[in-house]
């Protein structure tokens, strides 16, 4: 596939890392500097110039492209990229946008702007931190065939009811299956008999409800209810948008805005959250107000170290859980050392997104897990490929590649795979793969 | 130093003048009756006359160069309708019958007209002649459209109380911009309103074929022009008590539908009915009538002096309370015998009002349902300093500036009200007429809040002709005030109004 990357950014650098190794890439950066470095960097082909000249595109051969990835922090020039893009070629376009506004009038026109697919970084990133809110012992939660299936990944802490325990033993739920263990950064496939040691990641597939009670199973005093009390501070778009997803679960969230004008129009604007006008530095307040006594706690403000020092703060005070927004990647690590719950970066938000779309051909959804090192698929089997017509045991035994197949759905219903389970053409099969063989497994779809 | 005057009068005189020229064609709706009924057609002629010499002397001075702006606005505003209710009283003087003959009681029955207040100095109905009667009818239904097409086409311009937030209330549905142009808006409201009007006069006049032959097409007209301009005007002296228990419930739908707003009734009429049933202020408009009319009428059957019987003691309760909510003014029967429970529910009911975009007056229930949220509001923020919160009608925020205007237009109408009722007590001891202090508080929220009848003489069955002239001088004014939301008429008495 010949993809063209307009944006060497972290998102593009990302996307572009995850595709050079299988796919002709191009990569357009205005930053000449940057495209030199990225050059030796990874395996691609890289173009120093505007991406929204048809010149440049031309040089990158977009006419030819089957993919235009446009991934720049500037909305306006990835929107005119892909329109230009369309004017040169035919290939798919994806446009990262941040305003929601350009996201509800391409939603509501799909092709406007020349945009095949569009990525709205902050609302991806407020979806990921409700998803995680939702099941708050997770560490990374993704939907999967429509939400009918869910991906999970929890950590075991000690005295959890599945700790110390083998895979067959904790395996006691309808419709859940585990399909990967990462311990000490390495993945392993579990088997029966693999121990879950305190401290492993467990990843599970299964229908919400199972992974839902098995999150309630892994730490019942975190899953949260209606009563829980959620705090946002910062009404940056991500705050905003997370608020809003809150009260569309029926939580009634608290957000902190200290800009009086933001304030007000995040209080217009989400009927459900109270809003305070405060800095939320300010202990005194936090005490005042009760924060401390919060169960979950969001940091979504546009500055990394301000996000830093509530997260330390609230966490000084005695909230549950902390998820923190990271803007820079680098610091993601640095947060959950320091011993926040969650750091959510949304550049690695959006370029997990925009990957999962260079799948597009075969994969409905892809989620990438503990830096890559595995990703969780989703593929629409079709006549005549390798996996239909044969059950699951058999398959797994033949091909060379380590893969687990998590959940079915078949006719938008959810089938429990089993070894005697034999695949039908048209059913979305959830699966977990390491990266390195997706594109050998999605070849196989 | 000259102070240079800043206002482009010549506009808002040239634009009164059209105006009033245009007053002559309502005049001759009487004129046609005063006609068929073989009476003097003089005091139409006369008032014909008069309008359209003052139109065209106005439009004379008119200064085609001066751009009607804000301030011209709020001069054309007061001007039109001061200038209007005079030429309006002409008739009355002319035809030189009953008390109606002084200028001053001619000036207040015309003012109280126009401004669909509905208060009387007649003392006898019968001395007058039919046309006389229905110029009443005709100036207050030309006074409930007049307020909706200067609420929706001028106040909302210059940005005056009602008209104001009206706007922020209905945001997306803008009155400015049912229609891109305030003309065919004002065309839209006008349809709206002769179409209800017609079917007043169709129900009406159907009923009294049926039920009530003193119902004929005369009062027909007569009480469709009074109820859907919720004015209150009656050629009879019972006022509707005067036909038939069926045509009085009849009467309670149409002052409602002309105390709801003109824009919902046009989105209801035009497919949208949710808009109208979920609106907050129209909840709480309804609402504040019917727990009113459930107390007079629970008041009124614990009272052993009323003998109305079941249905009847539900239907005065309903009326007379819908009357004064709505600020019609009419009445069922008189009041002023009830228990002293009753009576003072029907006085705090004065206060409500329609809803915003009607053809009401009073103090208007979104003023009061903001008001009441802003206040629990504020209960909340005591708790809680840092929340923001904003005040929501029908889910939509209020601004904040919206608010404190509502806060002054309440403290400044609280404190008119008190220094009318002073006055009223005042001149009525100096001019030895007995009224007591609550008559007076009636007597001054019903002129100046524009509803109709009070309390003791100037009662539904009585009038405001023993009030001394002086008295019904300073009515006159305040209901001229009132009526145009206060604003208008207050700015043009600042010095900042006159100059740069």
């Amino acid at each position: 596939m010949h993809v063209v990357v307009i944006g060497a950014g972290e998102v593009g650098t990302s996307i572009a890392a995850s595709l050079a190794s299988d796919h002709e890439v191009v990569v357009v950066d205005v930053d000449p500097d940057r495209a030199e470095q990225l050059k030796y960097e990874l395996d691609v082909l890289t173009i120093a110039g505007d991406g929204t000249s048809s010149e440049i595109q031309s040089a990158a051969e977009v006419d030819r492209a089957d993919m235009v990835i446009a991934c720049t922090d500037d909305d306006q020039t990835n929107l005119v990229a892909c329109g230009t893009a369309k004017t040169l070629g035919d290939g798919f376009t994806i446009a990262r946008v941040k305003s929601t506004d350009f996201l509800r009038t391409w939603q509501g026109n799909e092709g406007a702007f020349g945009v095949d697919f569009m990525v709205c970084t902050d609302l991806l990133t407020a979806e990921n931190i409700v998803r995680v809110i939702g099941l708050p012992a997770a560490v990374d939660v993704d939907p999967f065939a429509g939400g009918l299936v869910q991906m999970a990944e929890f950590e075991i802490a000690a005295g959890s009811p599945v700790a110390e325990q083998t895979v067959s033993e904790a395996d006691r739920f309808e419709s859940l299956t585990f399909v990967g263990l990462f311990r000490d950064g390495e993945m392993t496939i579990p088997r029966g008999d693999t121990d879950i040691a305190v401290g492993d990641r467990a990843v599970v597939i299964g229908s919400p409800e199972s992974v839902q009670s098995f999150a309630t199973d892994v730490a019942p005093e975190t899953t949260p209810d209606r009563a829980d009390e959620i705090v946002v501070v910062g009404g940056s778009e991500i705050g905003y948008q997370t608020a809003r997803l809150l009260e569309e679960r029926d939580f009634k969230p608290r957000l902190i805005e200290r800009d009086a004008d933001r304030a007000r129009w995040l209080a217009e604007n989400l009927p459900n959250t109270v809003v305070m006008e405060h800095d939320a530095t300010d202990t005194e307040f936090l005490s005042r107000e009760h924060v401390d006594e919060a169960d979950i706690v969001v940091t979504a403000l546009r500055s990394d170290e301000k996000n830093l020092l509530i997260s330390v703060l609230a966490k000084r005070l005695g909230v549950d859980r902390v998820i923190a927004v990271v803007d820079s990647p680098d610091y993601v690590t640095v947060f959950e050392e320091i011993g926040i719950d969650i750091a959510i970066n949304p550049r690695t938000v959006t370029a997990e997104e925009i990957t999962r779309f260079t799948y597009e051909s075969v994969a409905e959804n892809i989620a990438v897990l503990e830096n890559d090192q595995a990703e969780v698929l989703e593929l629409e089997l079709t006549e005549g490929c390798g996996l239909v017509g044969r059950p699951i045991s058999e398959v797994v035994a033949e091909s060379e590649v380590r893969f687990v197949i998590g959940a079915i759905t078949r006719d938008h219903r959810l089938v429990t795979p089993r070894g005697d389970t034999v695949l039908q053409a048209g059913d979305h099969v959830i699966l977990l793969v390491e990266s390195e063989s997706v594109g050998e497994i999605a070849s196989m779809a | 130093m000259n102070t240079k005057i800043r206002v482009g009068w010549r506009a808002s005189v040239g634009l009164t003048g059209d105006v009033l020229a245009a007053l002559s064609v309502p005049l001759s709706f009487p004129l046609l009756i005063a006609l068929y009924y073989g009476e003097s057609p003089l005091p139409f002629v006369a008032a014909i006359a008069v309008s359209l010499a003052l139109g065209a002397a106005f439009r004379s001075i008119q200064d085609p160069s001066v751009n009607l702006g804000p301030r011209e606005a709020f001069l054309a505003v007061a001007l039109i309708w001061f200038l209007v209710a005079a030429v309006g009283a002409i008739p009355f003087v002319v035809a030189g019958v009953g008390t109606v003959a002084h200028p001053v009681n001619a000036m207040f029955e015309a003012m109280s007209g126009l401004t669909t207040t509905g208060a009387t100095v007649l003392r006898d109905f019968s001395l007058h002649a039919k046309s006389v009667m229905m110029w009443r009818q005709v100036i207050q239904w030309l006074g409930g459209l007049g307020i909706l097409i200067l609420a929706t086409a001028v106040l909302s311009e210059i940005g005056v109380g009602g008209a104001q937030l009206m706007e922020s209330e209905s945001q997306t549905q803008d009155v400015n911009k049912l229609t891109p142009k305030i003309s065919q808006t004002a065309q839209l409201i006008w349809g709206i309103y002769f179409g209800l009007t017609g079917l007043a006069i169709a129900v009406y006049f159907l009923l009294g074929l049926a039920v009530d032959p003193q119902m004929d097409l005369y009062n027909a007209v007569a009480h469709a022009f009074t109820s859907v301009a919720t004015a209150g005007f009656s050629p009879e002296p019972l006022s509707v008590g005067a036909f038939h228990p069926l045509i009085q419930w009849a009467v309670v739908p149409f002052m409602v539908i002309g105390s709801t707003s003109f824009v919902l009734i046009y989105f209801a009429i035009n497919g949208e009915p949710m808009r109208l049933l979920r609106n907050e202020e129209f909840h709480f408009y309804l609402g504040a009538m019917g727990t009113l009319a459930s107390v007079v009428a629970l008041g009124l059957f614990l009272d052993p002096s009323t003998t109305f019987g079941a249905e009847g003691t539900v239907r005065h309760a309903v009326f007379n309370v819908a009357s004064i909510v709505t600020t019609t003014g009419y009445a069922s029967t008189d009041y002023v015998q009830w228990a002293p429970a009753a009576k003072h529910m029907l006085f705090m009911g004065m206060f409500v009002g329609g809803m915003v975009g009607s053809t009401t007056c009073s103090i208007k229930s979104l003023r009061w349902l903001v008001a009441l949220k802003s206040f629990r509001r504020n209960l909340y923020t005591a708790i809680h300093p840092e929340s923001v919160r904003p005040v929501r009608i029908s889910g939509k925020p209020i601004d904040e500036g919206a608010i404190r205007d509502i806060y002054a237009y309440l403290l400044l109408s609280i404190v008119i009200f008190f220094l009318l009722a002073i006055v009223i007590v005042v001149d009525a001891e100096r001019g030895n007429a007995t009224v007591t202090e609550f008559e007076a508080l009636g007597a001054a929220a019903t002129t100046f809040l524009n509803i109709g009848p009070a309390f003791g003489d100037a009662g539904p069955y009585g009038t405001f002709a023993t009030f001394p002239l002086s008295t019904r001088a300073v009515m006159i004014v305040l209901m001229w005030i009132g009526r145009i939301e206060i604003i208008p008429v207050l700015v043009l008495f600042t010095k900042a109004f006159w100059t740069s």
